[in-house]
């Protein structure tokens, strides 16, 4: 056995264990469902007659998008931050120890996680489609897919990063107040671009998020403010770079 | 014995924090042997294994594992070893089965292999009819079962078993030292382990490092522990070497500074 293959069915297996771990575990999948759901039908309706009134159109139609890429954000993160599970239930010591490079472990972990979370997406795409969702035509929902798989690996090596340095979960709701929901409410998730104070699009356009959702809204409905190629090139670079220092930081970890 | 030692340690420190764990120890290992390490609790034991096995960065000294230095070239080091730490390393979310495939895909065991390795390692620990259970459904005894078996998976040179049979009935600590001792003899695997049990550091192991404290004080067969401190049971020649003081007390004062160097850690 070569070792391509041997690399790639380690990668695989990495994978799989994320997919098995997420798949046997609906109260998750359901629970995590919640807060994308409470958004749409909140904000969606609640918010949905302003919007018409000032000339935006349809506000499900924006915000799905949105949403959608929330989902996408928060599965990301949480599946990274799994790592601190491992590590106090131990079993990240049998996968440090493994003659494996750290890089082939990142890589496989984050594909798994990225998964997860793309399936998430997914789930709240057909919910969205349900709530009353007209993407401008149903099948651009497959090139959107590919900008969703980014947003998740991205955001997935982000969560693996940060958890690489902690040693519990007592950092948890400082990842959510000061990364996760920065992240989310300047991105463009939720409110249009065009009529936010300058400040506010300098910050958004820093955010590689709001990079993902302009890609996957202009997808579905139209209306976008980069070009997919800046979209991909920023979403890929970005994606990289974070790849790269989780692997770094997860070789430094002492068990 | 000529030949290089597979385990070399020269000075070996370990401070956590302020707190000194290993002392400046050193000694060898010669390729074949049934090396074992004894010692009261927190005498070091188990972080000198981590050091040696890339798990935790020396605080200074020399190690050499196989010829390769475990912070220099980290993964030739991990090719070089399996082990059974002390605390659990399993799963809990996949079955026993797939805990057994993870490890030996991570270790590139080919499949045409594994597949009938597997089966006779989890009939050894008669756990075959349950590999298709869930882990965190299994008892005490049954987890540390199944992680020996997972780390006899893949055959490495130097295999560390950490108090590998704690809270193991005497049938199963049998098959197990029968299986472990038929691969050193087969394959000429090291084996470096560490254990409680004065009855099976004497049975199985070729030689012993008694450590107490940070530091080894006595090495050498049982007979030889047993003459130099002029006893007649390696329990007495344990007690004579290192002490009667019950460490619990101090392992416990040890602990709670432990609890919070963790918590102020970064
Ligand atoms: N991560 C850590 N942080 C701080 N102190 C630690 C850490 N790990 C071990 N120690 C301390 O180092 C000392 C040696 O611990 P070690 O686990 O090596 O002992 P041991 O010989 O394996 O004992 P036992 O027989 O109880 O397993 C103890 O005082 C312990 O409290
Ligand atoms: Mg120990």
């Amino acid at each position: 056995m070569n070792s391509f293959n041997a690399t790639l069915r380690i990668i695989y297996t990495l994978w799989l264990r994320q997919v098995k771990r997420y798949w046997r575990s609906p109260a998750r999948i359901v629970g995590s469902l919640g807060q994308p759901l409470l958004f749409l039908i909140a904000l969606g309706y609640g918010l949905g007659a302003v919007f018409q009134q000032a000339g935006q159109g349809n506000f499900i139609s924006f915000l799905a998008p949105g949403i959608m890429c929330m989902a996408i954000l928060f599965t990301s993160i949480f599946s990274g931050i799994e790592i601190i599970w491992d590590k106090q239930f131990g079993f990240l010591k049998e996968t440090l120890v493994a003659p494996v490079s750290r890089w082939t472990i990142m890589f496989g972990r984050t594909l798994g996680g990225a998964t997860v979370a793309l399936i998430q997406g997914v789930i709240v795409f057909l919910l969205a489609l349900a709530l009353g969702f007209h993407p401008t035509n149903f099948w651009m929902i497959i090139p959107a897919l590919f900008f969703m798989l980014l947003i998740a690996l991205l955001f997935t090596a982000l969560g693996t990063a940060i958890a690489s340095r902690l040693n519990d979960m007592q950092g948890f709701q400082l990842i959510m107040n000061f990364v996760v929901m920065p992240i989310f409410f300047l991105s463009g998730a939720i409110f249009p671009l065009d009529k936010v104070p300058v400040a506010l699009a300098i910050v958004v356009k820093i955010n590689p998020l709001s990079y993902g959702i302009d890609a996957v809204r202009s997808l579905l409905v139209g209306n976008a403010v980069f070009s997919l190629a800046v979209d991909a090139t920023v979403l890929i670079a970005v994606g990289a770079l974070l790849m790269t220092l989780g692997a770094w930081l997860f070789s430094g970890i002492q068990a | 014995m000529s030949s290089q030692p597979i385990i070399s340690v020269k000075n070996l420190i370990k401070n956590f924090g302020q707190i000194p764990a290993v002392k400046g120890i050193s000694f060898d290992v010669e390729p074949g042997e049934l090396f074992a390490f004894l010692g009261p609790n927190g005498a070091g034991k188990s972080t000198t294994i981590k050091m040696l096995t890339t798990v935790l960065e020396p605080t200074s000294g020399d190690i050499l594992l196989n010829g390769f230095n475990p912070v220099e070239h980290p993964a030739a080091v991990r090719r070089s070893f399996g082990i059974v730490f002390q605390d659990p390393t399993l799963d809990n979310d996949l079955t026993a089965y797939e805990n057994m495939e993870y490890h030996a895909v991570l270790y590139a065991v080919p499949k045409s292999v594994y597949v009938p390795r597997i089966k006779e390692l989890m009939e050894l620990v008669e756990l075959w009819d349950r590999r298709k259970s869930f882990v965190r459904d299994f008892s005490g005894g049954m987890k540390r079962r199944l992680e020996i078996a997972r780390g006899l998976l893949h055959h490495p040179k130097v295999f560390f078993l950490d108090e590998p049979t704690v809270g193991l009935d005497p049938q199963t600590r049998n098959h197990i030292w029968n299986y472990i001792r038929e691969l050193n003899t087969r394959e000429r695997t090291t084996i470096f382990f560490t254990t409680h049990y004065m009855d099976e550091a004497e049975r199985q192991a070729s030689r012993i490092a008694v450590v107490d404290h940070g530091t080894i004080v006595a090495t050498g067969t049982a007979t030889d522990l047993k003459a130099q401190t002029k006893t007649t049971s390696l329990e007495d020649a344990f007690l004579a070497l290192t002490g009667k003081v019950i460490r619990s007390e101090e392992a416990s004062a040890a602990d709670t500074m432990r609890a919070h160097a963790r918590a102020w850690r970064r």
